[in-house]
């Protein structure tokens, strides 16, 4: 029989997911891993883990990976890349890894035209630690932290980092995707390819926002969990490429 | 080789330089300034890479991340911007990666003085960061010792594969001494230093062969052995302390104090002998490990009491001098701080009370 599909070479064997029940974690994984194999420079890359579900992915790869301290990534893939410019360096992060503690590391990075790779996985949530209020929480949406829901008067409105970073001059692009269905994985795929191509092209900072839910912290079944995607996230996060250049 | 004219914070830069570090990052405050500024300059001149980071935390994880790619890599600061670093130093502990970072200590708590001071003591020695990790600890006390100790220091880092701290101060940082620096790495054999830790480096590899560092797992028996080894590495440096006895045979005081103070001590001492007074001088140049064996090689029957002179309020350095003394003799003070030299006159008066004890 034809083989059609498998498991990309870039995941370690036998390995069995770990993450939660209709989490969007391995989906990106193995969008990733088919861009680099496709790109084929696997054996030239290493993936900088922020903390958090994202850190998660070390487990999973084949390649090499340095975990960096919670919201460092971009600090740790700067000297990296300026160390040796030939190899790939990308970072996976969440919204509290990158637009909390990392905010300054990753807005720097940006600012600087790092020629590296972000992979900004938003969740609205701290999943790893237990569904605490995020900085891109949004106003109503409740968390272990915001038990009443998140409220702008007390905690603030939502951060929208790609449009954040587009008011930089040095990022050449900035898109932000979802994996809730096969179109919209399409994109993302292609978004993660075009963020590499330009690392490969040594055109500077490009950053994927992917907008995914988080059950378990979210408290909602799979099927509910794509419903607010559709409903309540993709509204304050709208999808789309926001900068190409 | 002639000596040269050097600002204490450049003689270290260009001694990092010689020795291979080919990436810097940091940020800047007083009085380790001219240290960024100098590998601002220096670094395209050797094809190394200079990145001033958006803050101390920012910078530690560029080097930490740099040298985990297998270059040379290293970072500075002052007081509190050594507190921000303690997470990377931490995580290239917690890793095993080699890097090197030069604190020159101001007077603290706090944002404190700019002027010269050793409040960080126990912090370089004792506790660096979170979870307990040790690193090999030089305490300078003249501009040669400070480029001597920072260029040993990138070969020590990569033999332990730990981070190594060069304990300087506001002092030995800010003067101008001539110094003799050492040899310039040539481009090869920088190439090979990076080349030997290409196995071990994030730099890519064929699957199979991944490279993946660790500052952390989720397995608690590998972790309790990842710490069982770092422990043997640092059980490896307890004969490997270094220090300057001078004149102590003899001796019926016996004036210890490291870095500037140290030094300053050794002047003292040197005036005292010369009015006929029985007194010596011990001064750890590592401070980790220290240098305990200095201490039982006194003669305690001869010795009325030991000074211990630092440049910090309360007495930090202290503490691992009456580990090392375990009561044999009475343990005397001679302590300024906030930024305050201590003074070669004031010790040579406490020298002749102690003496006529
Ligand atoms: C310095 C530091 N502070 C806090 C933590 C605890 N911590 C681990 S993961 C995490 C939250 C991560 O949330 P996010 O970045 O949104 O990622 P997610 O788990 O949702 O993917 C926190 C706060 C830590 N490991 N280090």
């Amino acid at each position: 029989m034809e083989l059609v599909y498998t498991r990309t070479k870039t995941l370690q064997e036998d390995k069995v997911s770990g993450f939660c029940p209709g989490c969007m974690h391995s989906t990106i994984i193995k969008l990733i891993g088919e861009v680099l194999e496709e790109l084929d420079i696997v054996e030239k890359t290493t993936l900088i883990t922020g903390i958090g579900c994202c850190g998660l992915h070390m487990d999973y790869v084949d390649y090499d990976e340095i975990t960096a301290p919670h919201g460092r990534a971009t600090a740790v893939a700067t000297g990296l890349k300026r160390t040796n410019p030939d190899r790939i360096y990308y970072t996976i992060q969440g919204d509290g890894d990158f637009a909390a503690i990392g905010l300054g590391e990753s807005i720097s990075a940006a600012n600087r035209g790092e020629n590296i790779t972000v992979i900004f996985v938003n969740n609205a949530i701290y999943g790893m630690t237990g569904g605490q209020m995020a900085p891109t929480t949004l106003l109503g949406m409740k968390a272990t932290t915001a038990q009443n829901g998140r409220n702008a008067k007390e905690h603030g409105y939502p951060i929208h980092m790609c449009e954040v970073l587009n008011q930089l001059t040095a990022p050449v692009f900035l898109a932000r995707c979802s994996c809730n269905n096969p179109q919209n994985l399409r994109k993302t795929k292609d978004a993660i390819k075009k963020a590499f191509i330009n690392q490969i092209e040594g055109r500077g900072f490009s950053m994927v926002e992917i907008v995914t839910s988080c059950l378990t912290g979210w408290g909602l079944s799979p099927l509910e969990g794509l419903d607010y995607l559709e409903e309540k996230m993709f509204p304050e996060y709208p999808l789309g490429i926001v900068r190409d250049i | 080789m002639a000596k040269v004219l050097m600002k204490g914070c450049e003689a270290i830069a260009e001694a990092a330089v010689r020795a291979g570090c080919r990436f810097f990052a940091g940020y800047p405050i007083t009085p380790q300034n001219e240290i960024p500024e100098y590998f601002s300059k220096r670094m395209p001149e050797v094809g190394g890479a200079f990145v001033q980071g958006e803050s101390e935390v920012a910078s530690v994880n560029m080097v930490y991340g740099a040298a985990a790619g297998g270059t040379r890599a290293m970072t500075s600061s002052s007081s509190p911007g050594i507190s921000l670093k303690s997470e990377g130093i931490s995580y290239a502990a917690a890793a095993r990666i080699p890097m090197v970072y030069v604190n020159v200590c101001r007077g603290g708590p706090g944002v404190g003085v700019i002027q010269p001071a050793q409040t960080d003591y126990l912090q370089a020695t004792k506790a660096s960061g979170n979870g307990g990790f040790r690193m090999r600890v030089f305490a300078p006390a003249t501009v040669q010792e400070a480029v001597n100790m920072t260029y040993k220091a990138f070969d020590y880092a990569d033999m332990d594969r730990n981070p190594v701290l060069i304990l300087s101060d506001g002092v030995v940082g800010t003067m101008m001494e001539p110094v003799e620096l050492p040899p310039m790495k040539s481009d090869d054999e920088i190439e090979r230093i990076k080349e030997s830790k290409k196995k071990i480096s994030c730099i890519g590899h064929p699957l199979g062969e991944r490279v993946w560092i660790k500052p952390g797992v989720w397995d608690t028996i590998m972790w309790e052995n990842i710490n069982k080894d770092a422990e043997k590495l640092y059980e490896s440096w307890a004969d490997q302390a270094e220090w300057e006895s001078f004149m102590t045979d003899d001796a019926e005081v016996i004036v210890t104090g490291y870095g500037i103070a140290g030094r300053i001590a050794r002047s003292a001492v040197e005036i005292a002998r010369g009015q006929g007074l029985k007194v010596g001088l011990i001064r750890p140049k590592t401070v980790y490990p220290f240098p305990y064996k200095a201490y039982e090689m006194i003669d305690y029957s001869k010795v009325k009491a030991i000074l211990d002179v630092e440049m910090s309020i309360p007495a930090l350095f202290l503490e691992d001098v009456k580990a090392a003394v375990k009561e044999r003799c009475p343990i005397s003070t001679y302590l300024r701080s906030g930024g305050n030299l201590v003074s070669r006159e004031e010790m040579v008066s406490r020298i002749k009370k102690l003496a006529s004890r």
